[in-house]
């Protein structure tokens, strides 16, 4: 019996992919745009919460090359930000994926026990679905991030407009502050998940590219954890409870 | 070497991203034309949601910036009249109007003012409050009888050339406003004495200060930051 399932659905591959971009320039455009004012302290006030007041993010990690260029680009790609969001979190609902992702009772229990496998206390890898519950507790995360993301960016848009959004965030200086940490979070994930992508499930990135994954070379079947069984022989594939997409 | 399927699809997908990323980062120029189509859409999306009655709401108890308040013009000098320029200070009311005007400040003074305090929101991002007075450009649009014409509105000053123009709807908010008082005293030279346009509705660099001519227009007339590349809308 071959170890190759189709894990990723056409749709999570796509808007996967087109996130990346999105994420990418509407991250870096937002530092731009931050930079021209590197503070959430009004004028002749301060901001205890932030302790790097004042000082701007290095130029070489923003994206738009000066305030107005950041702008349009920011304004551009928010459309398809929320365009794809809104496709992969539709899929995700009409698809029945979304239970690969949603909490259920057990995962912080579950998420204990590979915290414990990467830190040694725990021989086996512990038993997963299609994700662990670290993967699963990240990618639940992402999406509400996202959501935050784009409700409080509506929120310092439209400070006027839109003030009925801007008051869930008490006003634009809080708004402004969300929307920076809500970033920050999003790519300190994003971050560990392409480390972890790299150190412990290369064979990953064919499934999230052509969708096929050969479950023989899965974390579970190498006992893999970051940079450890990266190139561990293929297995015979655990009884997995992966259900393949249709 | 062999290329399957898979492997193609692998490097076609990193190398379209690899060459997107990069292309936006080394030539600017080839995404103008994409951008500039988004701006005319947000523009449209603005406009759409833009409601009179959707105001900004400062609370009366909150803190004013006084005198931490930014001071902001483009002249490589404060903009100052002497007193005898500023006694022939007027503010022309012209254009697509039945009865065009010419106000000094005291007449400025006798239109119905309104005291409000509301948000500045700078397009580098900070927001600061201020309690201004002033007549509303809707009753100045009243008054000098704007006709079906006037769609957009020209705020000039004698700020080295300073203007950007306005759509009427956003012009004609009950927040928008000719502003010669703040913090219940008359205009500093820092702040666009004798009178400014202040709107919490619009982005700081939309609100002209040092202002002399008020133009209903049947078209719209770019704006000194605006031909500089920021958008023409710059909405709140």
């Amino acid at each position: 019996m071959s170890t190759l399932v189709k894990r990723n659905h056409w749709v999570v591959r796509l808007t996967h992919w087109v996130n990346v971009v999105a994420i990418v320039v509407m991250a870096g455009s937002g530092m731009r745009i931050f930079n021209a004012h590197p503070s959430f302290a009004r004028p002749g006030e301060t901001f205890a919460l932030n302790p790097w007041e004042g000082h701007a993010i290095p130029a070489w990690l923003t994206f738009g090359r000066w305030l107005g260029g950041a702008r349009h680009w920011h304004f551009a790609m928010m459309w398809l930000l929320v365009a794809n969001g809104l496709l992969y979190l539709g899929f995700l609902f009409l698809h029945g994926e979304w239970r690969d992702v949603v909490p259920r009772r057990g995962d912080a229990r579950d998420a204990i026990e590979m915290i414990r496998f990467y830190l040694f206390a725990r021989a086996d890898h512990p038993r997963q679905g299609k994700h662990n519950a670290l993967q699963k507790s990240a990618y639940f995360a992402m999406p509400l991030l996202g959501i935050v993301i784009v409700l409080s960016g509506l929120a310092i848009w439209k400070p006027v407009t839109l003030g009925f959004i801007t008051a869930l965030f008490v006003n634009y200086k809080w708004a402004r502050f969300v929307h920076f940490v809500a970033m920050a979070v999003l790519l300190l994930l994003a971050l560990v998940h392409v480390f972890m992508v790299f150190t412990v499930d290369p064979y990953s990135l064919r499934a999230i590219v052509t969708g096929w994954y050969d479950r023989a070379r899965s974390p579970e079947a190498r006992n893999a954890r970051p940079l450890y069984h990266l190139f561990g022989p293929a297995r015979p594939a655990p009884a997995s409870t992966e259900v393949p997409p249709t | 070497m062999t290329l399957d399927r898979r492997r193609f699809l692998e490097i076609t997908a990193a190398s379209l991203g690899g060459a997107l990323l990069s292309s936006c980062n080394a030539n600017p120029e080839k995404a103008k034309p994409l951008l500039a189509l988004a701006e005319r859409g947000n523009e449209v999306v603005e406009r759409g949601l833009f409601r009179h009655t959707a105001m900004n709401d400062v609370a009366s108890s909150a803190h004013v910036a006084g005198d931490a308040f930014p001071k902001y013009f483009v002249s490589d000098d404060v903009p100052t009249l002497d007193a005898a320029a500023a006694r022939a200070w007027r503010l022309e009311v012209s254009g697509a109007v039945k009865r065009p005007l010419s106000l000094s400040l005291d007449d400025l003074m006798k239109l119905p003012r309104i005291t409000q305090k509301v948000d500045h929101f700078c397009v580098e991002g900070w927001n600061a409050r201020a309690t201004w007075s002033g007549v509303r450009v809707s009753d100045l649009a009243r008054v000098a009888g704007a006709t079906d014409d006037a769609h957009f509105v020209d705020f000039a000053g004698f700020d080295k050339g300073y203007h950007e123009s306005w759509d009427m709807e956003s012009a004609m908010h009950p927040q928008t406003l000719v502003a010669y008082g703040m913090d219940g005293s008359l205009l500093t030279p820092g702040h666009g004495a004798p009178a400014r346009v202040h709107s919490p509705i619009k982005l700081g660099y939309k609100n002209t200060k040092y202002l002399t001519r008020v133009v209903f227009m049947p078209m719209r007339n770019g704006g000194y930051w605006s031909d500089e590349g920021y958008e023409w809308f710059g909405g709140t």
